[in-house]
C-alpha cells in the first residue's frame, strides 16, 4: 500500500512494524466507543419517541366488589379512554400476563388468589400530546383510585443517563484520538533522531522542510491506515457478537439495539480518520522539529 | 537564481566559527571567491578546513562576521531561502555522505528529486551522468557493495548533477590512489572550464603544486590566499586545454 520511492529508509524503522499495531488497538477501542456513542444515541432517541406515545392505566380492584362490578369499572375506563381525544387505540393486558410480569416478585399464584389491579395499555398519537394529568383527573371522578402512569419521570432519568453515557464515549474517543496523535508524534521524533544523517544530507542538497515532512507523513499516513484497517477488523466481529448477544435478551421494553446503517459507515471511516491524524501529526512534528535545524 | 556575473559566488568578511563555548575554530577570516574561480584550500588537520567548507555550504552559520553567498546574507536569511541557495552547491563529502538504503541511481538523482525536476528528466540526466562517471553498470547498486573509489564517483556525480554554480570537495582525493586523484582533478577541471567555481580542501600538496591554482591556507583558524601559478598542467594540454581565464582573475583575497 502505498508502495514509493523514499529517499529515507523509514520502512526498515523497528517502529513502522509496531505503529499499526498500536493504531489498531486504540482505534479497535474507537470503534466501540463510537459504536456505543452512536447506539446510546439511537436508544435514546428511539426510547424518547416510543414511550412518548404509550400512556399506561392502572385500574385497583375492589377486593370487596364482586367480578362484575370490576369489569364495569374496566369498561368504563376502557370507554372513557378511547373517547379520549389524542388516543389511538386501547387494549387491555390480560390477566395471565400481568401476573407474568409479577412472577418475579410474587412467584406463580393463581389469579384468583390476589386482587390484581387491571392494566390498561394506551397508545396515544404523538403529535397530539395527550394531558396525563387531565385524564387522571377525569378518570378518578368516576373511578377512585385509577392512576395514569406516562413513564414521563423515568423516562426523563434514563434519557439523562444515556446522555451521560453518550458525553463519556464521546470523551475515550477523544482521548483514543489523543493517544494516536502521541505515539504518532513519538515515533516520528524517534525517526527523524534515526535518520538524523540523511536528513541533513537531503537538506544540504537542497530539500525544503516540506519535501522531508512529506516523505514522513506519507508513510505515517499508510501506518494510520493500515492500523485503522487492521483495529476495524478487529471491532466489526466483536460488535456483531454484542448485537447478537443483545438480539437475543431482547425484551418488550428494550427498544432494538442494532447499529444503523450510517454507523456502520461511521465507523467505516475510522481507518480514514486514523490516517488523516497520523499523516497530519507526522507532518506537524517534522516541520516542527526541522525548524530548530539550519 | 539570478546572479549577475560581477556578484561573487561568496564572500567572507571577518568570519569567526565556535563551536558552543568552546575556542574559536576561524578568526576573521576574509575572502571573495569569483565566478569560474578555482581554489585549493590547504592547511594541517584541525585547522578549520572542514569547518570553513562547511559555512560555505551552509551547514554551519557564523558565529561573527558576514557570509554571503551569491549576493545573500546568510545572517538574514531566512529558512526558507536556504534550500535554493543549496542547490546551486554541490558538495562532494569527504566521507561520500551517500544514503546507503538508497540505489547509485537514487543518490544521484536525489538533488534534483528535491528540486522537483520531472522523473522522465531525471532519469535522462543521471544515466547519462553515471555513464560519464563509467558507473553505469553499477546504477542499481547500493553503496555498501561499492569500492572507494566508486563511492566517491557517486559522491561527486551527486554534486554536479544539478549543475551547481559552486562545488566544493573535501578531500576527494585521500582515499584513491594517484591516477584516480587526478582523474578526479581533470573532472574539476572540466567542470571549471564551465563555469563552476571550485574549492578543493586537499592535503595532497604535490597535486596543489602541479595545477598552479590559488591557494587558501588555513593555519590556526586563520586564512591566507596566495594567488595561482597557473603553469602547464601535469594533467597535460591535451586532457585539460588552455584555460580562459587569467590566474590574476581567477580569485583573489580581499
Amino acid at each position: 500500500m502505498f508502495a514509493r520511492r523514499t529517499d529515507l529508509p523509514l520502512d526498515k524503522d523497528a517502529l513502522s512494524r509496531f505503529l499499526p499495531w498500536l493504531i489498531a488497538f486504540m482505534i479497535f477501542l474507537a470503534a466501540l466507543a463510537q459504536a456505543g456513542l452512536i447506539g446510546l444515541d439511537d436508544l435514546a432517541r428511539r426510547w424518547d419517541r416510543g414511550m412518548a406515545a404509550t400512556l399506561t392505566v392502572q385500574i385497583p380492584a375492589d377486593p370487596d366488589a364482586n367480578e362484575a362490578s370490576n369489569a364495569r369499572r374496566l369498561q368504563n375506563a376502557m370507554n372513557m379512554l378511547s373517547e379520549t381525544q389524542g388516543v389511538v387505540s386501547v387494549s387491555v393486558i390480560s390477566h395471565d400476563k400481568v401476573l407474568e410480569l409479577l412472577s418475579p416478585w410474587l412467584g406463580m399464584v393463581e389469579a384468583a388468589d390476589v386482587p390484581l389491579p387491571r392494566l390498561i395499555d394506551v397508545e396515544t398519537d404523538p403529535a397530539l400530546k395527550v394531558n396525563a394529568e387531565a385524564l387522571q383527573q377525569k378518570l378518578t371522578q368516576t373511578i377512585p383510585g385509577a392512576q395514569v402512569d406516562d413513564h414521563g419521570v423515568w423516562l426523563a432519568r434514563l434519557i439523562d443517563m444515556v446522555r451521560t453515557l453518550e458525553l463519556l464515549a464521546a470523551a475515550v474517543l477523544g482521548l483514543i484520538l489523543l493517544s494516536v496523535m502521541a505515539t504518532v508524534m513519538f515515533a516520528t521524533r524517534t525517526g527523524l533522531t534515526v535518520h538524523a544523517e540523511a536528513i541533513e544530507v537531503l537538506h544540504l542538497t537542497g530539500a525544503h522542510d516540506r519535501y522531508i515532512a512529506k516523505q514522513f507523513a506519507s508513510r505515517a499516513l499508510a501506518l494510520g491506515l493500515r492500523g485503522g484497517l487492521y483495529g476495524l477488523g478487529l471491532a466489526v466481529p466483536t460488535l456483531f457478537a454484542l448485537g447478537h448477544m443483545a438480539g437475543r435478551i431482547q425484551t418488550g421494553m428494550l427498544p432494538e439495539m442494532a447499529l444503523p446503517v450510517l454507523g456502520w459507515l461511521s465507523l467505516a471511516l475510522l481507518p480514514a480518520l486514523s490516517a488523516f491524524v497520523a499523516g497530519l501529526t507526522a507532518r506537524i512534528t517534522v516541520m516542527r522539529n526541522l525548524r530548530r535545524m539550519l | 537564481m539570478d546572479i549577475d556575473s560581477s556578484t561573487p559566488i561568496a564572500r567572507f568578511e571577518n568570519v569567526g566559527l565556535r563551536y558552543g563555548l568552546g575556542p574559536e575554530v576561524l578568526q576573521d577570516v576574509t575572502f571573495v571567491l569569483k565566478p569560474g574561480s578555482y581554489h585549493f584550500l590547504v592547511g594541517p588537520s584541525g585547522a578549520g578546513k572542514s569547518s570553513l567548507l562547511k559555512l560555505m555550504y551552509l551547514a554551519l552559520r557564523p558565529s561573527r562576521g558576514l557570509v554571503h553567498l551569491f549576493g545573500h546574507d546568510i545572517a538574514t536569511a531566512s529558512r526558507n531561502a536556504l534550500p535554493a541557495l543549496r542547490r546551486s552547491i554541490g558538495v562532494v563529502f569527504q566521507d561520500y555522505r551517500l544514503l546507503d538504503h538508497l540505489s547509485t541511481f537514487d543518490n544521484v538523482a536525489l538533488p534534483l528529486r528535491v528540486a522537483n525536476v520531472r522523473e522522465s528528466d531525471v532519469k535522462r540526466n543521471v544515466e547519462e551522468l553515471l555513464a560519464w562517471v563509467g558507473l553505469k553498470d553499477h546504477m542499481h547498486a547500493r553503496p555498501p557493495t561499492l569500492s572507494g573509489g566508486q563511492k566517491q564517483r557517486v559522491s561527486i556525480a551527486r554534486a554536479v548533477i544539478s549543475r551547481p554554480k559552486l562545488l566544493m570537495a573535501d578531500e576527494p582525493t585521500g582515499n584513491v590512489d594517484d591516477r584516480m586523484g587526478f582523474r578526479l582533478m581533470h573532472l574539476f577541471e572540466e567542470l571549471n572550464k564551465l563555469g563552476t567555481t571550485i574549492v578543493v580542501a586537499t592535503h595532497n600538496e604535490a597535486m596543489v603544486q602541479q595545477l598552479g591554482h590559488p591557494v587558501m591556507r588555513l593555519a590556526d583558524g586563520a586564512l591566507a590566499v596566495t594567488p595561482g601559478s597557473k603553469g602547464p598542467s601535469a594533467l597535460g594540454p591535451g586532457n585539460l586545454g588552455p584555460s580562459n581565464l587569467k590566474p590574476g582573475q581567477i580569485g583573489s583575497a580581499v
